[in-house]
């Protein structure tokens, strides 16, 4: 089983809904970058994930368009991420997952990126624009190499589908709570209990993690209570490296998602 | 249907988009099939936008180069000013089908949008327009013909400001609103079934070339020459001729201020194979894989993408591309507003820079087509401004 897969079967033996924590890569800056990562999983990130910024980030909304801009001000490249990675691997066995669009690693080439990704200790990647029917060639590289390649299942995606991307996704599925982009305060689709449900339905044994739109512990409650094995914080915390809070208050801010993640459901 | 020309083209798009994508595709297939459809698409062509446009010898400007014959395709004469109509009216009435009451577009020049908010007035449909800061502020007149006819617009102030980050949003809003919004792509990019689509829809261009020019002329053309930011008025030339081998086609885009510097479009003359906004193709790129901002002084060519299908017909040598500097258009636009009185949009004049330059290179006998994409109307401000007219 992959260090994700752990990750989450932990916190299913301990009764917990596994926490994964969304950060961008160099923001408010590369050497702080470090620092607040580290501050996610003192509050009890089970699961890390890592922005590596892009020009168009297509599937984001203003919080994270606004972080990959600072980032790409801030010079980062998918090369400083790796570096990153790396680096953290010396303080920690957190899982760590990279969310980047698909050009930058077109561009870096998708074999080298794998090799580079296993080698700095990366164990997961997230590519939002690269549906399951275009992922070919880089699923096949991150299966042969061990590197989960997970991918994600939205309210609009039609069930034969939504089978298909719970038995192909690795490490975990990414059930997108609505149609939409990252962040912003929305309701919890009620079709989620639905979605979580056909998803196990098609592979019992893969978790599944929720995400968009998840910034308060009401929300990680609710989707506690609708059988999510886990749940996705990323424009939430994104904003507090955007507006110079300490990573003093961004623990705090974990912990209490951490916190929800174990409370009472509502099934009790 | 083939989702790629050669290995450019996909479907490179947030999962939540991939199922009304697949959706659009079965429904296309089936309202081109459909004579109710294209019965209804061709009483708006003609009666709506004015189709068929004229070929037009232009003697002088033939006179003027001193080669081949020059015909110029009048796509400046079809409603609203531009060949946008073509591929607009086509997916406007597909949206219809598909019962989608919201229409969403991108606009560079702000042509698409005026096409997209004039099909949505005549079918009683809602439009929203995204188009960035600075073409907002260069293509004011525009940005009045879509609020006159009702189009909300939405000024876009992420990124470079400029088409790019209008399609961004476009994607974006879609995203959220895939149920019951239909998105209106304006050029022949994006994830498939788009770049077909759309060349599709401009394939009216090229087709009624044929047939003037058989009855003008008695044969086909030597030369097609058309400019490419997208490449929605190329593809559409250019594509029913793909199998006539005697006739050559040339791509005019915008080298800005030169392909030395680092202010142009000219993606695929300088640029390098990636993925961006739903398609792989030609891009503009730093080494790390972030997309490069364009420049052109036609908001319509600046770009830093290009239409798959463009990419592929370049690999496999069937049409050429060549830059054309803002200068050598600004010049073609005054030339042609003087020769024939005919003010070409500053993207067309970009063909005709391209087209008579290789005209001059050609005996008497040979014939160039270039097709005039839009009227320049809309950048008559800009033009004078730049003090290139006293």
């Amino acid at each position: 089983m992959s260090r994700i897969g752990r990750a989450f079967s932990n916190a299913k033996a301990e009764r917990r809904t596994a926490l994964v924590c969304y950060l961008m890569a160099g923001v408010p800056s590369m050497p702080r970058s470090m620092e607040m990562v580290m501050a996610c999983v003192r509050g009890g990130a089970d699961v890390m994930e890592i922005g590596v910024p892009f020009s168009d980030p297509v599937a984001d909304g203003p919080v994270i368009q606004e972080a990959s801009v600072k980032a790409l001000e801030n010079g980062v490249t998918p090369r400083m991420v790796l570096d990153l990675v790396r680096e953290l691997r010396s303080r920690t066995d957190v899982p760590i997952v990279l969310m980047g669009y698909y050009n930058p690693i077109f561009r870096f080439g998708e074999e080298r990126y794998v090799k580079e990704c296993i080698s700095t200790g990366v164990d997961g990647l997230i590519v939002p624009d690269l549906p399951l029917h275009e992922s070919g060639s880089l699923m096949k590289l991150c299966r042969e190499s061990g590197l989960d390649l997970v991918q994600l299942s939205t309210p609009l995606t039609p069930d034969q589908r939504a089978a298909e991307l719970a038995n192909a996704t690795s490490g975990f599925l990414y059930l997108v709570t609505r149609p939409g982009i990252t962040g912003g305060d929305t309701g919890t689709t009620p079709d989620m209990e639905r979605q979580v449900r056909r998803a196990h339905e098609a592979n019992n044994g893969m978790p599944v993690a929720a995400g968009f739109g998840i910034s308060t512990p009401e929300k990680v409650r609710a989707l506690r209570g609708m059988g999510a094995d886990g749940v996705i914080v990323g424009s939430a915390l994104v904003a507090l490296t955007l507006d110079g809070s300490s990573s003093a208050d961004l623990e705090k801010t974990v912990a209490t998602l951490a916190e929800a993640c174990k409370g009472r459901t509502g099934e009790g | 249907m083939n989702t790629r020309f050669g290995e450019y083209g996909g479907q490179y798009v947030p999962e939540v988009l991939v199922p009304a994508l697949m959706e659009l595709e079965s429904e296309y297939q089936r309202a081109k099939k459909d004579p109710a459809f294209l019965k209804e698409l061709d009483g708006y062509n003609v009666n709506y936008g004015g189709r068929e446009t004229p070929l037009y010898f232009a003697r002088r400007l033939t006179e003027r180069c001193g080669g081949a014959k020059i015909y110029l395709k009048r796509e400046d004469l079809c409603h609203g000013g531009a060949h946008k109509f073509n591929n607009v009216m086509g997916q406007a009435l597909l949206a219809k089908r598909m019962g989608k009451e919201r229409l969403i577009a991108e606009t560079g020049a702000g042509q698409h949008g005026t096409a997209t908010a004039m099909a949505a007035a005549v079918l009683g449909m809602k439009a929203e327009i995204y188009m960035g800061e600075k073409d907002v502020a260069r293509q004011r007149m525009n940005v009045f013909r879509m609020k006159l006819m009702g189009a909300k617009v939405h000024e876009v102030r992420s990124g470079s400001k400029l088409l790019k980050d209008a399609i961004n949003e476009a994607f974006r809003d879609w995203a959220a609103s895939v149920e019951n919004t239909y998105y209106l792509l304006g050029t022949a990019a994006g994830p498939h079934p788009y770049p077909t689509m759309v060349r599709d829809f401009q394939s009216i261009i090229g087709r009624e070339i044929r047939q003037q020019l058989i009855v003008a002329e008695g044969r086909t053309p030597d030369l097609l020459v058309a400019c490419v930011g997208g490449g929605s008025n190329a593809i559409g030339t250019f594509h029913p001729f793909l199998d006539d081998r005697n006739v050559r086609m040339l791509g005019a885009e915008a080298a800005g201020e030169g392909l030395d510097t680092e202010h142009h479009s000219a993606t695929l003359t300088v640029g390098e194979v990636g993925v961006l906004q739903g398609c792989k193709s030609y891009l503009l790129q730093d080494e790390n894989g972030m997309i490069k901002e364009a420049h052109s002084v036609a908001p319509g060519l600046d770009y830093p993408g290009v239409g798959p299908e463009h990419s592929f017909l370049k690999d496999i040598k069937r049409a050429e591309y060549v830059g054309v500097t803002d200068k050598e258009a600004l010049g073609s636009f005054v030339l042609l507003s003087q020769v024939e009185g005919i003010i070409p949009a500053l993207e067309s004049a970009h063909a005709v820079h391209a087209g008579m330059r290789e005209a001059a290179k050609m005996s008497k006998d040979q014939i160039v087509v270039i097709t005039i994409s839009g009227r320049g109307d809309k950048d008559l401000e800009t033009v004078f401004d730049m003090g290139v007219v006293q």
